[in-house]
């Protein structure tokens, strides 16, 4: 009877995983994850501050916590931080609030825990598909982020691309090539997005580190405890 | 030394009931020797409830429960306080294993029969616990101010609106203001740290204090105190809980530990689940989200809620969500006396029963699904079918309960 109801309980659970996948009409290209990869998260943290962090904050995190990616002090002074600020400033946005609303009718969202809300396939999706949008007041639009109020801020990199719809089946080519080849941009997208992700949780890492210990400790505690359970039983018929 | 520390026990004992309460709950308490798996979510809940207690302090130290900074210090907590981040991992997945342990605690309740006679009372502080459960799960989740946490709320605090003549008086009163803003997010806070807790902490004392006057029920569902030994009084079936079931119980607490911590630090947030991907965006008084999704604990009552699509008997079809939500978790009180089986345990009962009882839980997980997806016509259909059988589950109780074919129960435990 305990063996079916447990195995009634998994069977139910089935249909529970991943509900909460992003609903986009378009399919989501796969983000080349990964937060250990120290070179591609320093390649996407001066992408981030060249390009995002002049009208989007990243306000929870601090420059000097950029020393979890490998860099020191002098290097985040040197490479990340522009406008006079200290080390542990937080990396507020240089444009006031005010600005943003005047200028894009909203204010760019903080960009901190980003990758936590869309997920890092919708960004890496989002950043490589802008295309010309003449009816948009920016000129641009987005595939997976219809009427986005946000310009192609990375359009000299990648170039200008032109909307093709047949039917249902929307797909972009490229009109104007830009300063990166198309492979080239892919990648900038991707440790700009890594980047972003690491951002999300600047202690992933360590929080799985200190995991893998905390297991092994935890499975010889199992041990431990089964051995005392089984002396103090052994006389209980 | 040992001379010294009986000396000091008795300096104890005869001041304060030292050894007449260890013996009374712990070494000569006696407890059935057949616990299974099932029995280990009582003391479970326990160790999470402390969990969330101590977490919680240490959150509250560097949380500021207002509107323009709550989301903020929550990410301050996550990134700049020392381990702040495994603190709140522990809060947070803490809040679901909660509802894990005692959503599985219920079921061996309803399994074994642990609600019927002379355990009516522990049932019912049971059910008050989980009442509390629900509303401190509900004034924690707004404390972060995300997206889920603002309308989330939003939707449970205008269910008080529906309600007819006080509805948006009651409304006000609970909110401290016109709508959901920094004015009901402290008073929330309030709640959630002190007032809920401290309630919670009595239920819970007395829940044990009624089980221990009872005494557990188990897997046959027999009362041990039914067979005493002659000469010593004690249960033949019974054995002290402390060693035997403080030694097993730590298994179990280690296992679970094993779940709960490859949770926290290698998918605290659970596909979703545990920590919605909305409650990451900043609440946004004008913004509604697309898709407003409460957390899964509370998702089953919330397709109930959803479920009722047409006014009927006068009653506004709001309203009636309202009733149903209400009452799906309310009814669960009235279980000692809707249940007329002669016997307790699932083992004894006959088909209609273990039939009854797996259409309930098929019904309370696909109305849990349901409640995580955008009503469609489809999906409403399902929720009005499921939250029937979720109903009829209890409603006819009396009825199959009392012509099921059951198997005479034993004299003494199996195993």
């Amino acid at each position: 009877m305990m063996k079916l109801t447990i195995a009634l309980l998994i069977l139910c659970m089935a249909p529970f995983s991943n509900a909460f996948a992003a609903e986009s009409s378009v399919p989501l290209d796969r983000a080349p994850v990964d937060i250990t990869d120290n070179a591609s998260l320093q390649r996407g943290a001066e992408s981030f501050v060249n390009y995002c962090l002049t009208c989007h904050g990243a306000s929870y995190m601090r420059y000097n916590r950029h020393r979890d990616i490998g860099l020191t002090n002098e290097e985040i002074l040197g490479k990340l931080v522009f406008t006079g600020q200290k080390v542990g400033d937080l990396m507020q946005s240089a444009m006031r609030k005010k600005e943003g609303q005047e200028w894009f009718g909203m204010v760019p969202p903080d960009l901190s825990v980003i990758a936590r809300s869309r997920g890092a396939d919708w960004l890496y999706t989002y950043l490589r598909t802008f295309y010309r949008d003449d009816d948009t007041a920016t000129g641009w639009n987005n595939l997976v982020f219809d009427r986005v109020a946000m310009p192609h801020v990375l359009y000299q990199l990648q170039g200008e691309q032109r909307l093709v719809a047949k039917g249902d089946q929307k797909s972009l080519v490229l009109d104007k090539p830009g300063q990166m080849s198309g492979a080239d941009f892919d990648k900038f997208a991707g440790d700009l997005v890594n980047y972003l992700v690491y951002l999300g949780e600047p202690h992933a890492n360590a929080r799985k580190e200190l995991g893998i210990q905390v297991m092994i400790f935890l499975l010889g505690m199992l041990a431990l405890s089964y051995a005392l359970k089984k002396e103090y039983w052994k006389d209980i018929h | 030394m040992s001379n010294m520390f009986n000396s000091m026990i008795e300096w104890i004992d005869k001041r304060f009931p030292l050894t007449s309460n260890w013996k009374a709950h712990l070494s000569e308490y006696y407890a059935p020797k057949n616990f299974n798996f099932w029995y280990f979510f009582g003391s479970l809940a326990l160790l999470v409830l402390v969990n969330q207690l101590i977490t919680g302090i240490f959150l509250t130290m560097n949380y500021k429960p207002d509107a323009s900074q709550a989301f903020a210090s929550v990410e301050y907590i996550m990134r700049d306080v020392d381990y702040g981040w495994l603190i709140r991992y522990m809060h947070s997945t803490g809040a679901s294993m909660f509802f894990v342990v005692v959503y599985l605690h219920m079921f061996r309740g309803m399994m074994y029969g642990s609600y019927r006679k002379p355990r009516e009372l522990l049932w019912l502080v049971g059910m008050c616990i989980f009442f509390v459960l629900m509303s401190l799960a509900f004034t924690g989740y707004i404390l972060p101010w995300g997206q889920m946490s603002y309308w989330g709320a939003q939707v449970i605090v205008s269910m008080f609106g529906a309600i007819p003549a006080v509805g948006d008086t009651l409304q006000q009163w609970l909110l401290g203001d016109f709508t959901l803003s920094d004015a009901a997010l402290n008073r929330f806070f309030a709640y959630h740290v002190v007032t809920l807790p401290l309630v919670l902490l009595v239920l819970v004392f007395v829940h044990i204090l009624a089980l221990h006057e009872t005494g557990s029920n188990n897997p046959d569902g027999i009362e041990i105190k039914e067979n005493k030994n002659p000469t010593t009084g004690i249960p033949v079936d019974g054995i002290p809980f402390h060693p035997y079931y403080s030694v097993k119980d730590i298994v179990g607490v280690v296992v679970f530990l094993i779940v709960f911590c490859g949770i926290i630090f290698f998918a605290p947030e659970m596909g979703g689940y545990f920590l919605e991907y909305n409650n990451f965006i900043p609440a946004n008084t004008l913004q509604t989200p697309d898709h407003i999704a409460p957390v899964w604990y509370f998702t089953p009552y919330y397709s109930m809620l959803r479920a009722v699509t047409v006014n009927f008997l006068g009653i506004d079809a709001k309203l009636w969500g309202v009733i149903l939500m209400a009452g799906s978790v309310v009814i669960f009180c009235f279980l000692p006396w809707l249940d007329r089986s002669p016997v307790k345990s699932i083992r004894y009962k006959g088909p209609y029963f273990k039939i009854a009882l797996t259409l309930f839980v098929i019904s309370f997980f696909v109305l849990g699904w349901l409640g995580t997806k955008s009503p469609t016509p489809m999906y409403t259909l399902l929720a009005q079918i499921f939250t029937v059988i979720y109903f009829a589950f209890f409603i006819l109780m009396p009825w199959y309960s009392k012509i099921d074919k059951t198997k005479p129960e034993p004299k003494r435990l199996q195993e």
